[in-house]
């Protein structure tokens, strides 16, 4: 399953943010998504995903093969845990969601509701969705964020296990999630006034294109 | 689709979930009147049909503006967008679920809450067979209003606004069915209006609702 990005612009509420993005996400990597806060990481992701169609360029997967992680994990407070993955895996066709609950760590709350839960159970609950999408690209947009150090390293393992079996996942990030992962900095394609000189743009997608050959 | 139609009604009858509110608007409703009109019985059964379709229109918008806009603030219609069902069955199942926690009840009700206002014989029968016919269209042109203003806080009140001209075609044919039907004469023209758009508002609506949708989640 691969992913090919090719001359993408984005726009955010009809500004332009990011220009000619293009990438390849093949199957088994891990791409980790850098830019500062505000430079059009999410609304890149959002339009992987499908949310919103882009200004110019194509995506070469299909939005069936793509799962998105967004900063909400849409769960519902008044559900237990067990009930809000068995709706998400009953979405996707999915049997079973004993995998995603071992994977997560969620064993003694299953029968909890979700909205007794902290923030960092709600977010392994929200990041354990993705295990019951059965879909093999994962657009994760700031997946760690109040996860503690364990639950960090119970994420790199779904993402590792996930990559193995020939997944991807483009992530968004700010920490070292301690994977064997391939970064793509979204800088030189800013759309507004402060990115780099055109002339240094040139060289930092030569490199890029090496990363990639 | 039928996770989808369960976890909505799940949501509803629990804690919080807002099931039995319009149910207890129109009681609300049909108990007032009779204070407020007084107690001459044959005022009073003149007026029920009407009344009664009022109520329930009014008790069908207060839930509207739930079918979208909780799970548009939890991510999860983002994720539902992206999941394999179409945006079209999603509007149509949630609009069902709207029903069959809002409609449905108030349908069966409605009788028995004829009762407070001296609702005549054949009244009951048809004032429950029009609200039958009709309420799927309320809770359909709810979605569809629902859909347009899910992006905007504090949004009930344009969605109201937005709603009531589109329901007052179905209301004008639901009431005048019902007050034929109860004074004994031939309601088949408007139950087929009223059926008519129903019929129209279930078949098109959907598409209307997912291209509003589509465009907010941007």
């Amino acid at each position: 399953m691969e992913m090919r990005v090719d001359n993408l612009s984005v726009a955010r509420g009809g500004v332009p943010v990011l220009e000619r993005v293009s990438f390849t996400l093949s199957a088994g990597q891990v791409l980790i998504l850098r830019g500062p806060n505000g430079s059009g990481k999410t609304t890149l992701l959002r339009t992987l995903a499908g949310l919103q169609p882009p200004i110019a360029g194509q995506v070469s997967a299909d939005p069936e093969h793509i799962t998105y992680g967004a900063h909400a994990d849409g769960l519902k407070a008044t559900l237990t845990v067990e009930e809000n993955l068995r709706f998400w895996a009953a979405v996707h066709g999915i049997e079973g969601i004993d995998a995603a609950v071992k994977g997560f760590n969620l064993n003694g709350l299953t029968h909890r509701p979700a909205g007794n839960l902290s923030a960092g159970q709600k977010r392994r609950l929200g990041l354990a969705r993705l295990l019951v999408t059965g879909r093999p690209i994962w657009l994760l947009d700031e997946p760690t964020v109040s996860l503690d150090t364990a639950s960090v390293g119970l994420f790199a393992d779904a993402v590792r296990g996930h990559v193995a079996g020939g997944g991807a996942a483009l992530i968004a990030t700010h920490i070292d999630l301690g994977l064997k992962a391939d970064t793509f900095d979204i800088g030189p394609f800013r759309a507004n006034g402060d990115k780099t000189a055109p002339s240094q743009q040139r060289d930092r997608y030569a490199d890029f294109d090496e990363a990639f050959s | 689709m039928i996770a989808l139609l369960v976890r909505d009604m799940r949501l509803a009858v629990r804690a919080g979930g807002g099931f039995g509110l319009g149910l207890a608007f129109f009681l609300i409703v049909s108990t007032l009147v009779p204070f407020g009109v007084g107690p001459e019985a044959a005022i009073l059964s003149r007026i029920a049909p009407g009344i009664l379709w009022v109520g329930a229109l009014l008790a069908c918008l207060l839930s509207l503006d739930r079918i979208f806009q909780l799970d548009f603030e939890d991510g999860s219609l983002d994720l539902l967008a992206t999941a394999p069902i179409p945006m079209e069955g999603t509007v149509a199942i949630k609009a069902l679920a709207h029903w069959l926690v809002t409609g449905l009840p108030l349908t069966l009700a409605a009788p028995g809450f004829g009762a407070l206002m001296n609702l005549q014989s054949p009244g009951h029968y048809w004032i429950f067979i029009t609200l039958l016919i009709g309420t799927p269209a309320l809770s359909m042109i709810g979605a569809f209003g629902a859909a347009l203003t899910v992006g905007l806080k504090r949004g009930g009140l344009l969605l109201s606004l937005l709603v009531l001209p589109l329901y007052i075609p179905t209301l004008i044919f639901g009431a005048e069915a019902a007050t034929r039907g109860t004074a004994g004469l031939s309601a088949v023209t408007p139950l087929l209006m009223m059926a008519g758009i129903t019929a129209g508002s279930v078949a098109l609506l959907p598409f209307a609702a997912a291209a509003a949708l589509r465009i907010n989640l941007r």
